[in-house]
């Protein structure tokens, strides 16, 4: 039995996150003080470089496209209860995916090869998850260490395979090859020409088939009710039937193919070719996305557009105020983790007395009846 | 392969063994005493630029080590504050730790320094330099043990023997002292400890603090010893390696020292082997060995060569109260 | 509400003292009152019982005796002098010891490092190590606890860590030695085992307190006994003046139903079969030996056992949350194919539903919605859902009818399952599991943890579904549970079942030796089977 009374729903899902947020954005405000800057001044600077204009709008929702689907991927295997730290990893070879059928389709059109690529991508990446998974269901190996190794032995493995496989020898650069444009994602600009020179473009579309996608397969599909019966309990879910290790295996195979669409976006979409690092720690800001969002497509959406703006405003940042690089988000993108996720009891206790002592007298059903003494 | 080259890939792996030594043991002060601890890097990445930065401005190696400690050790215990006192997910305030320490350098070392991240290359004073041991230099006509003695063994920077040692003094802390006793049983069983009258948060707090000091020496050697400065990301990826190496000792100190130097010397081998044409197999491709620690983690966790079972209690903050 | 207080018997002051005094003790847990207004006095040199129901409070007061929780308010006091008891490192100086339910001891640490744990005499450990040893061969000599002093804690036998639990207490100066519920998890032997041990103790002039709920415990070893019930302690009686009845009455507050109303079983065809099942914890040890056993339609076949004995594997296997090394289930006519982890699944499918022993870690996932529970095991089911989509208004729909029937108390299907109480919980997973017309029902613990009140409605429910022509397996550790419901009782003991009795006629006696696998024939020296029948 709690010890103590628990916070409203709204209070739990709103108003917690919402202050850990604060203090998160707080302690960036005094880092910016601390190099001489004006924290206020910055911020103007990211709204306006985020949101203010075509250009920058579209670069929010571009880099809000990659975070959208490592977010997706992190909230996924959350449910089930897996850390899936290795969503950088599981994007970076999906890439491998994305630009065979990209380069060997780019004489068709588009709307072929970008089905079969995101097929190609999301095969790939959900392998990468796959294997921590199958590692994890049928060995026991702890999915967070696996999925650690996968990221650094993914990065041995595409830096060979674009030097050694893909590179034409014709160039110098460790590149592919350059996709054809009837290969490519169209961009949104060439539709919308608000958008300016940025990248967005219609993988945007696949980002919110993905989040409603994952909003039905959670609460509306039997297979995401048996995830989240395994996340809570896995006792109960072997008690209920439910096969863990199949879940584990096919929970991280989804988890690693929506982290693998992340290289439709980057690769068919605004680099046309496989470059080294293209995900660019878009995985690892996947984790702040999911824990911000508290693992709701909803959230998660609202994260991603958070932090694409940080990343958009942040490259606007380091031109306006030289005292500030683009690095700073990375230290914001650390404080959210850290007071979002690790230290997310830190209000809890205070809230909880708060509303204590705001009603008193307000006692939940459950409570009055749990500590209601049985009549005979 | 003559005796110079085989003498001069081990040195290069001792060279390399030693960061990897230092985080490594830090990480099972840590993990033994169950908390997981996925920010070594970070802790390293901080400690390596504190390092660097006080080292340039004060031009003292030694104010830079301390200066690299000490911010370490406040990393490990902000991570301390969110895993132990709140209670909260230990790997979520590793990732968060790793990511902190790779925008601070970055963003500090922009801004102090203005040199792309970097900090300004280190004066003679401001960096360690290698020891030579007593006799050195006289005994190295000797046939096969004078160079090795001379080469291999002499002639490393003062961290470097101070990590060898600390396999020793680990050794004997934890399986010989009171200490490691309770460090070790607050590891595998928590309540235990409590019902002993032992306070469970101030055993964590102590372990982690070791772990903070070895996080520092260990980044301190990247920019002050091995290196003449800070540089972008300098770590890079060194601290999951040695997470890696401590899984595959299986938490264990002797066996930490074996497989970093095991990993130390992949590595050295891979400078070693850039389009180097070995016979039979030819040209291997540096990558596969760079993937090697991680694939032979993999391959060791997944129970295919022993079995690596981690301290029982780890990773589950310790709650008092039902 | 029952809350006179019957008359306490004077325990007149001790020849030797009071060893320990609490007084007016209160805890609370959030909104749990655990311990009201405690007043107890043990006498040194004395076996001083404390008897109540699980969620007494009785572990409670212990641990507040113990330092490990504080106590809101009320007075300690030890040896007649004031004590504040802020940690467990103040209780041991005060020469207080504990040997906890679940032990606490580091399972890949020798006995003597987890004897020196926590008593370590200076930083290094080798003085310790070997002090403790010579005192460790004082105390096995004194004591008759005999134990390896460098075996792992994991490779010695349960009654054995019991015995290093003991001998830390003892190596501490531990003149008041606390024990709770420490027969649980033992057998029998090891039980009379740690009774003689116990008497030593005594002898020797230590204050022993045993928690417990095993009334048999009490009579067979206490020099006093109190009775805790719902957080507040009713009685303190000399147990050479009270009854088995006496006590069992002040712990549930009024006459216990020893007897269910029914009428006798009539069964029909085999439902149920088990064949030579083998079945191996999780550590691989084998804990169902060759076990084989049938049950017909329209009757309840109890497992009686002490807990331990291989009946939770039991349970597992046939219900497929356990694979098993041999032997087949057979439900029905048909073998049923339990491998793998869905093997519960297949289970339900052939109509074998299953209410387990612990709701909390298995039978319910308690952070979901009630309704969401309601389906747990049965979510797969065309009736929720088409395909792979999942009709949460039909599975709502069943858990209002559930919630109903069952008069699960709040009736908020909403509602997080947590915030129900245990018998609300129990209610919720007997409604999902009855109400999905099984052929076969398997219950565990019907009853753990469960409220006077709800515990008549689900005795009830039982002998309902066996008079609607179900097959049910029973099994408990209270055995008047299993006297009282069961049409058939089998004894399980080490793996094995040992014998069969009929209910009406078995007395507790005979039962009791069965279920600690002893030949009638063969004397015991300290028995706690040998009280005879309950009225």
């Amino acid at each position: 039995m709690s010890a103590h009374r628990p916070l409203p729903r709204w209070a739990d899902i709103a108003l917690l996150p919402a202050l850990n947020l604060l203090l998160a954005f707080l302690v960036s405000g005094l880092v910016v003080l601390l190099v001489g800057e004006n924290p206020f001044h910055a911020i103007q600077v990211i709204l306006y470089g985020a949101f203010g204009y075509g250009d920058g709008f579209g670069y929010t929702l571009y880099y809000a496209t990659n975070f959208i689907f490592t977010g997706l991927a992190v909230a996924v295997a959350a449910h089930a209860g897996l850390f899936n730290i290795g969503g950088d990893g599981q994007a970076y070879v999906a890439g491998l995916g994305a630009v065979v059928v990209a380069l060997a389709l780019d004489q068709t059109h588009w709307l072929i090869a970008m089905p079969l690529a995101i097929i190609a991508a999301g095969a790939v990446g959900g392998f990468w998850g796959f294997v921590p998974g199958w590692l994890q269901a049928k060995r026991g190996s702890h999915v967070v260490i696996t999925t650690i190794m996968f990221n650094f032995i993914a990065s041995a493995l595409m830096v060979y395979m674009v030097n050694r496989v893909l590179k034409p020898a014709s160039t110098m650069a460790p590149e592919s090859e350059t996709i054809e444009v009837a290969g490519r994602v169209p961009q949104l600009r060439q539709f919308f020409s608000f958008f300016g020179y940025s990248p967005v473009n219609l993988s945007i579309l696949i980002a919110i088939a993905a989040l409603i996608g994952v909003y039905i397969l959670i609460w509306h599909t039997k297979f995401g009710y048996a995830m989240r019966v395994l996340g809570a309990n896995p006792t109960a879910s072997r008690y209920a039937g439910i096969s863990n290790s199949k879940m584990i295996m096919i929970t991280m195979t989804i988890s690693g193919a929506l982290a693998g669409m992340v290289a439709i976006n980057e690769v068919m979409g605004v680099q046309n070719r496989l470059v080294l690092d293209f995900v660019a720690g878009a995985g690892f800001v996947g984790i702040a996305v999911a824990l911000m969002g508290r693992n709701h497509p909803i959230g998660i959406a609202l994260a991603a557009i958070l932090f694409g703006a940080l990343y958009q405003g942040g490259q606007e940042l380091q031109f306006v105020i030289p005292g500030i690089t683009r690095e700073m988000i990375v230290v914001i993108q650390a404080l959210v983790i850290l007071f979002t996720g690790a230290m997310e009891g830190l209000f809890r206790p205070s809230l909880e007395r708060a509303f204590m002592l705001l009603s008193p007298e307000q006692k939940s059903e459950a409570i009055a009846v749990s500590t209601a003494k049985p009549e005979s | 392969m003559d005796l110079a080259v085989i003498l001069s890939i081990l040195d290069a792996t001792i060279r390399l063994s030693t960061p990897l030594l230092l985080a490594c043991l830090a990480g099972l002060y840590s993990e033994r005493a169950g908390i997981f601890d996925i920010g070594l890097e970070g802790k390293m990445l901080a400690a390596a630029f504190a390092a660097g930065a006080v080292a340039a401005i004060s031009g003292s190696a030694w104010l830079g080590l301390m200066a690299g400690m000490a911010v370490s050790l406040a990393t490990t215990l902000l991570q301390g504050a969110a895993a132990i006192t709140l209670k909260g997910n230990q790997l979520i305030a590793g990732v968060a730790i790793n990511m902190l320490a790779a925008g601070m350098t970055t963003f500090l070392g922009q801004t102090w320094f203005s040199q792309g991240g970097r900090t300004p290359a280190l004066s003679e004073g401001g960096r360690f330099a290698p020891i030579t041991l007593p006799f050195a230099n006289e005994l190295a006509g000797v046939p096969i043990l004078g160079p090795i003695y001379s080469e291999l063994i002499s002639g490393h920077y003062l961290l470097v023997y101070i990590a060898f040692i600390m396999v020793a003094v680990t050794a004997f802390v934890l399986y010989r002292t009171r200490f490691g006793l309770r460090l070790r049983a607050v590891g595998e069983n928590p309540k235990a400890v409590d019902t002993a009258g032992i306070s469970v948060v101030k055993q964590r707090y102590q372990a982690i603090i070791i772990t903070g000091l070895l996080c520092g020496l260990a980044g301190a050697y990247f920019s002050i010893a091995q290196g003449s400065g800070f540089g972008n990301n300098m770590t890079a990826g060194k601290g999951y390696i040695a997470l890696a190496a401590l899984i595959f000792a299986k938490w264990k100190p002797v066996p930490a020292m074996f497989t970093c130097l095991l990993f130390g010397f992949l590595d050295a081998l891979q400078i070693r082997l850039q389009n180097f044409e070995l016979p039979v197999i030819g040209v291997v491709p540096v990558q596969a060995i760079q993937a090697l620690p991680y694939v032979l983690t993999v391959v060791l966790l997944a129970g295919f060569i022993g079995k690596a079972v981690g301290p029982k209690a780890g990773g589950v903050p310790y709650t008092k109260e039902r | 509400m029952n809350t006179q207080r019957p008359e306490t018997a004077a325990v007149t002051a001790p020849a030797n003292g009071w060893a320990i005094e609490l007084e007016k003790i209160n805890k609370r847990f959030g909104a749990v009152h655990a311990n009201k207004d405690i007043d107890l006095k043990i006498a040194r040199g004395t076996i001083h019982g404390i008897v109540g129901e699980n969620g007494a409070g009785k572990s409670t007061l212990m641990s507040i005796l113990y330092g490990f929780y504080t106590a809101d308010s009320g007075t300690i006091r030890v040896n007649g002098a004031e004590a504040s008891i802020a940690d467990s490192r103040q209780a041991l100086a005060l020469g207080i010891g504990m040997v906890h339910q679940h032990f606490m001891l580091v399972d890949n640490f020798s006995v003597l490092e987890n004897i020196v744990l926590g008593a370590e005499d200076s930083g290094f450990l080798k003085p310790s190590l070997s002090r403790a040893r010579k005192e460790l061969d004082r105390l096995e000599e004194e004591y008759a606890l005999e134990v390896d002093p460098d075996a792992i804690i994991e490779d010695i036998s349960v009654g054995q860590q019991q015995r290093v639990e003991i001998l830390k207490a003892l190596y501490r100066g531990a003149e008041t030695l606390i024990l709770d519920e420490p027969t649980g998890v033992l057998t029998p032997k090891e039980a009379d085992d740690l009774f003689r041990v116990l008497e030593t103790l005594r002898a020797q002039g230590k204050t022993v307190i045993l928690i417990t709920h095993k009334l048999r415990e009490i009579m067979a070893i206490t020099d006093n006994v109190s009775v805790m019930r719902q957080g507040q302690m009713v009685a303190t009686v000399k147990t050479q003046e009270t009854s088995p009845e006496e006590l069992a009455e002040l712990m549930v507050g009024r006459r216990v139903l020893l007897r269910v109303d029914k009428t006798a079983a009539s069964p029909g065809k085999t439902l149920l079969e088990v064949q030579n099942l083998v079945v191996a914890d999780d550590m691989g040890v084998t804990r169902v030996k060759d076990v084989s056993f049938a049950i017909r339609a329209g009757e309840i076949v109890g497992i009686a056992g002490v807990s331990g004995n291989g009946q939770s594997e039991l349970l597992e296997s046939i219900t497929g949350m356990r694979d098993q090394k041999s032997g087949t289930v057979v439900l029905n006519g048909k073998p049923l194919s339990l491998e793998g982890d869905d093997g519960a699944a297949r289970a339900r499918q052939a109509g074998l539903a299953h209410v387990p022993e612990d709701r909390q870690r298995m039978g319910l996932v308690t952070t979901f919605q009630e309704w969401e529970n309601a389906i747990l095991g049965y979510h797969d089911k065309p009736d929720y859902g088409s395909g792979a989509f999942l009709d949460i208004a039909a599975a709502k729909k069943a858990a209002a009818d559930q919630v109903k029937l069952f008069d699960v108390r709040p009736a908020n299907i909403n509602l997080k399952s947590s915030l129900f109480s245990g018998g609300n919980q129990q209610k919720i997973v007997l409604a999902r599991e009855m109400e999905q017309d099984p052929d076969v029902l398997v219950i565990g613990q019907p009853t753990r943890g469960v409220d006077i009140g709800a515990i008549e409605f689900i005795h009830n429910e039982i002998i309902k579904m066996r008079d609607e022509g179900k097959a049910i397996l029973l099994v408990s550790v209270e055995l008047d549970e299993i006297r009282s419901l069961a049409d058939r009782i089998l004894v399980m003991f080490d793996g094995v079942i040992v014998g069969e009795a009929d209910p009406a006629t078995a007395t507790e006696g005979e039962l009791g030796l069965m279920m600690a696998g002893i030949n009638k024939t063969a004397p015991r020296t300290i028995g706690i089977a040998e009280q005879g029948p309950l009225p």
